[in-house]
């Protein structure tokens, strides 16, 4: 098939496309006239039930857990298809060795970049860790928490070199990091099965005070769990992403 | 008009990202759009579950009945927008390791290289 005939295929479909959405717009209830009787039903007791004021935590984590420990091994399965994917084939050395423009320079790290990556490290690692440990408070929770947390080791990457980045972050211990991560969610959820009650039901003290970061039982621990979980996801592929550079580097000399 | 605004972005930004995929002839282009496609629906959910004068759905500060947006289409962008950035990452990688074995991203000459 030509890129011509496929373009036309596409217009179209594209044709057809528009007419369904233009029908199904006209369906809709109007922009700002939200009439979903989810939603509203979960806004007018979710505080109560969870002491936790932030309620997209206390969804993502309590009411819809379920689907949550679902996205989580979507993560945990994305992380170990890139390393399988990147894995070292036979004869990759020689095959990566080809840099495809030898000849070009490659600046060293300016000063100004090491040091705005080793200014904000120590203030990101504590945002992350904040958000993560905040779910039942307000607008954060693990999976914000987790990426910003992951986003510090790119600055120390970004700092220095990848051979430091690999010894703030060894792939064993990422590794181990990942598994306790989304194993602790999965046995949070089993804890509550051994005690006789539904899968992931919340079974820790509420807290009387709502939205205290001690507040709403298992919604801040498992919040916890899915931010180790998902740093040490995003450590894992951005070293496996980073690896791959290295390899064509280190042909170079 | 300003009751379909928002879902006119949507449809836009759900056919620019598709028609990038379909004309694309790099895989690592391809892939962006592929993730333009995707946000297309965040905009889709964040405008389903928008109220008027509503706040968002966070009760640290506010009274706990103050109508508030939506907040499961927010949990369902949230959750989403973190898993596909492992997504896209596992794609990207299969990018790589394409370009390894054939020498090329052009989508239309690793169809040609097939078999």
């Amino acid at each position: 098939m030509t890129p011509e005939q496929r373009r036309w295929i596409f217009l179209a479909a594209g044709i057809g496309f528009v007419a369904f959405f233009l029908w199904g717009l006209s369906g809709l209830p109007g922009f700002g006239n939200y009439p979903g009787p989810y939603g509203l039903a979960i806004l007018r007791v979710a505080v109560a039930q969870t002491q936790a004021t932030g309620v997209v935590s206390a969804i993502n984590f309590d009411y819809r857990g379920f689907d949550t420990v679902g996205e989580e091994f979507i993560l945990f399965a994305a992380a170990a298809g890139v390393s399988v994917v990147l894995r070292r084939l036979r004869g990759e050395r020689e095959r990566s060795a080809l840099d495809e423009a030898a000849d070009r320079d490659v600046p060293p790290t300016s000063g100004a970049v090491r040091m705005v990556a080793l200014l904000f490290t120590g203030p990101v690692v504590v945002a992350g860790w904040w958000l993560a440990s905040h779910a039942q408070t307000n607008p954060s929770g693990g999976f914000q928490g987790g990426v910003v947390l992951a986003s510090a080791f790119v600055l120390i990457y970004l700092a220095g070199e990848f051979l430091v980045f690999k010894r703030f972050s060894p792939v064993t211990f990422t590794d181990v990091v990942e598994a306790v991560g989304a194993g602790g969610f999965a046995a949070v959820g089993l804890s509550a099965v051994l005690m006789g009650l539904p899968y992931l039901t919340n079974f820790l003290p509420l807290g009387q005070v709502p939205g205290a970061v001690s507040s709403s039982g298992t919604i801040a621990l498992i919040s916890f769990f899915v931010g180790l979980e998902v740093a040490a996801a995003f450590i894992l592929i951005v070293g496996e992403l980073l690896e791959q550079t290295l390899l064509i580097r280190q042909g170079d000399s | 008009m300003m009751s379909v605004f928002p879902f006119i972005v949507v449809a836009w930004i759900l056919a620019v990202g598709l028609y990038g995929v379909v004309t694309s002839r790099n895989l690592v282009h391809q892939i962006i759009c592929l993730i333009v496609v995707q946000s297309s629906t965040y905009v889709l959910l964040l405008g389903v579950g928008y109220v008027t004068g509503a706040v968002a759905p966070y009760f640290f500060d506010v009274p706990d009945h103050t109508p508030a947006v939506d907040p499961v289409v927010q949990a369902l962008a949230l959750t989403d927008v973190v898993v596909e950035a492992a997504v896209t990452a596992l794609l990207l990688s299969f990018a790589i390791q394409a370009h390894k074995r054939f020498g090329t991203l052009d989508p239309h000459e690793l169809v040609s290289l097939k078999g």
